[in-house]
């Protein structure tokens, strides 16, 4: 029955450094009827869902992409959280906590800085200029067809590096939780994606992750209670508590050895500070919300559940040490843990609530999964079909339903490049996929859509260069850094020190399309800098919004 | 839509000038107060690892790592706040004197 894995669900969440303090054999669990019945459950409650938006209909392209922009900023803000956490964000950073203590603290404030600065920074205007795709918002002025190939390619690259590390930890975590085969395990999140996404389109997507992220909050919401119960509802006993079993002691409540040098904190701060705000699934979701009002709303209602979550996580963990770190019930025969330490934040509910509370929290994990696929299979397919497909290829003249077969035909074809990716990647190391991730959301899509909306000079060269110096600098510079040349592919000591390259990467893009925007003498640049004027109109007022009756 | 028009209106201009304002102050004290927290951690970790109070078992990290958290739902709220309030009745005040 026990089997030994390779770990992998932890690195979906991490840095190298980080995946060194949990490495270790995992095992697969027993089976376990509760959490299979409630899998089942959550399965048959996400295809109804998905029947009933199939049935509301997602013939037209505003239907199939934003839910025809009908979503209150509540449903949207739960429905952003649900997009972004995790399961690897619960698993991983609970096992971060428990593994290292304080550590996963500053790991979770890096996830969360990112959504205040999207709203500060382009929420509104975003939503004042754009339709279906970030790529909208640039092409709002800038040159169509150069912009959207250039968006439309970076959009699917993080779709596809992000699939990759969903779907190898979704199969490991199916694997451990359900004792499915990996390629079961892949298949089926594969064949689950597909359907809420073909058929049920952005309206299902976006009820998979309202379920999943009320799911999970509730989920941590409960086992938080339960820990702090058991402390008398003291932090200071928890602690303490913590503190006496953990063979660290007073250590795992000051920072460890996660941020190794200035350099590095500054390059994965940047990238996570100014990459959440270039993440195309993110910034899609704020086309389904009505206007900026609603949309201001979304992100207030997905930072403060975020916030809630990281910060619950905290106690789980600290509660994971001090309930599980001594059990021997949860270790093998050889004083590990079962599973790996991955699984501790399911021990620590078998510990609270016993098989029943057990059984909700894998299905939530699995559910979590779910939405995170589904909401990259969707902004994929919408930039393979809006962007690609009808702007560039069609440059237009793709009616309304051809413009949904296809991107309905590109969530098939995603779905399957994901579940063959998964079955490849099974056993590499893919610890520098998230961090690669967010570098290139912050080095090649963050510039052009800042700048499109806060910069008068920006030019389509400019744009068009910038984004590709920072798409192939953050390529290069993690290809070279230690987390693929050295751990995944071997080949000795790294030519690049840093795992994280956006502190190099950034500001290329950046100084990149400054100068070339700079240098453009054309009578393009001259016009589209004469274009930000109605643009700006647009993006401050919401007046004359593309998709909206004109406003005289 | 008459661009010049509402380009040279003066509510325009101040609705963009304290939207931008607003949202660039509010991302400086987000970038900010991010960066001093990594880079204390980088530079001087053990500041982190002191006792709040002789006798407690919680540092100062603790109780600054969970600010930090709540810091950005707080400046997310202050934002929401403006935009919803001053924002939208200066929006609101010039639509009407378009009409």
């Amino acid at each position: 029955m026990i089997r030994a894995l390779s770990i992998v669900v932890f690195s979906l969440v991490t840095s190298d450094a980080m995946a060194d303090a949990l490495a270790g054999p995992t095992s697969r669990q027993g089976l376990n009827p509760i959490a299979i019945a409630m899998f089942l459950g959550f399965v048959a409650l996400s295809l109804a869902v998905t029947l009933w938006a199939a049935k509301r209909g997602t013939r037209t392209a505003s239907d199939f992409y934003t839910a025809g922009s009908g979503l209150s900023g509540f449903k949207n803000g739960l429905a952003i959280a649900g997009d972004y956490t995790s399961a690897a964000t619960f698993l991983g950073v609970t096992a971060l906590v428990y593994t290292s203590g304080y550590d996963g603290m500053i790991y979770a404030i890096g996830f969360l800085v990112g959504f205040p600065m999207i709203l500060f920074l382009i929420a509104e205007p975003l939503r004042n200029l754009g339709r279906y795709t970030f790529a909208d918002v640039a092409a709002y002025r800038l040159s169509e067809v150069p912009v959207r190939l250039i968006a439309g390619v970076n959009t699917l690259v993080i779709v596809l590096f992000y699939l990759i590390a969903q779907m190898v930890g979704a199969g490991k975590l199916i694997e451990l939780l359900f004792g499915l085969p990996y390629f079961v395990a892949v298949a089926l999140v594969g064949v689950l994606m597909m359907a809420y996404v073909t058929f049920g389109g952005m309206l299902a997507t976006t009820w998979v992750q309202i379920i999943k992220a009320v799911l999970l909050l509730t989920g941590s919401a409960l086992m938080s209670y339960l820990i702090l119960a058991r402390f008398g509802f003291s932090l200071e006993r928890l602690f303490g508590q913590a503190i006496a079993v953990h063979p660290k002691s007073t250590a795992i409540m000051a920072p460890g050895g996660l941020v190794k040098d200035p350099v590095s904190a500054i390059s994965l701060g940047l990238a996570l500070i100014f990459g959440t705000a270039g993440l195309p699934h993110i910034l899609m979701r704020f086309f389904t919300v009505a206007d900026a009002r609603q949309a201001r709303l979304s992100v207030l209602v997905a930072t403060g559940f975020i916030t809630v979550f990281y910060t619950l996580l905290f106690v789980l963990g600290f509660g994971a040490i001090a309930l599980v770190l001594a059990d021997p019930t949860f270790k093998d025969a050889a004083g590990n843990l079962i599973g790996g330490t991955n699984m501790v934040a399911l021990h620590l509910a078998d510990k609270l609530g016993g098989s029943p509370l057990l059984g909700f929290i894998s299905a939530v994990a699995f559910a979590t999964i779910l939405a995170v696929v589904s909401g990259l299979t969707i902004a994929g397919a919408s930039a393979a079909s809006h962007d690609i497909y009808t702007c560039v290829l069609r440059r237009g003249k793709a009616s309304d339903q051809e413009e949904v077969r296809v991107s309905k035909g590109a969530a098939v074809a995603i779905s399957v490049a994901a579940m063959t990716l998964g079955m490849l990647f099974e056993n590499q190391n893919i610890a520098f996929i998230v961090g690669l991730v967010f570098a290139i959301a912050a080095s090649a899509n963050f510039p052009i859509v800042f700048l499109s909306i806060a910069w008068r000079g920006l030019t389509t060269r400019g744009a068009v260069a910038g984004s590709l110096a920072g798409l192939l600098s953050a390529l290069v510079l993690v290809a070279l850094s230690p987390g693929v040349w050295t751990a995944a592919l071997k080949l000795g000591t790294a030519p690049f020190p840093y795992d994280n390259p956006a502190v190099f990467s950034v500001p290329l893009a950046f100084l990149t399309t400054w100068l070339v925007s700079r240098l453009d003498r054309s009578a393009a640049g001259a016009a589209v800098r004469f274009a930000f004027q109605a643009q700006h109109v647009t993006a401050q007022t919401g007046f004359d919004r593309p998709g909206t009756a004109a406003f005289h | 839509m008459d661009v010049a028009r509402i380009l040279d209106h003066p509510l325009f201009q101040r609705l963009a000038f304290e939207r931008r304002c607003l949202g660039f102050v509010l991302a400086t004290a987000m970038a900010v107060t991010y960066f001093a927290y990594s880079l204390t951690i980088a530079f001087r970790p053990t500041l982190l690892g002191t006792l709040i109070f002789e006798g407690s078992v919680i540092t100062w990290g603790v109780v600054i790592g969970a600010g930090l958290l709540s810091f950005g739902f707080f400046l997310t709220a202050v934002y929401v706040l403006v935009a919803n309030t001053r924002l939208d009745a200066i929006s609101q005040q010039l639509q009407e004197d378009l009409k």
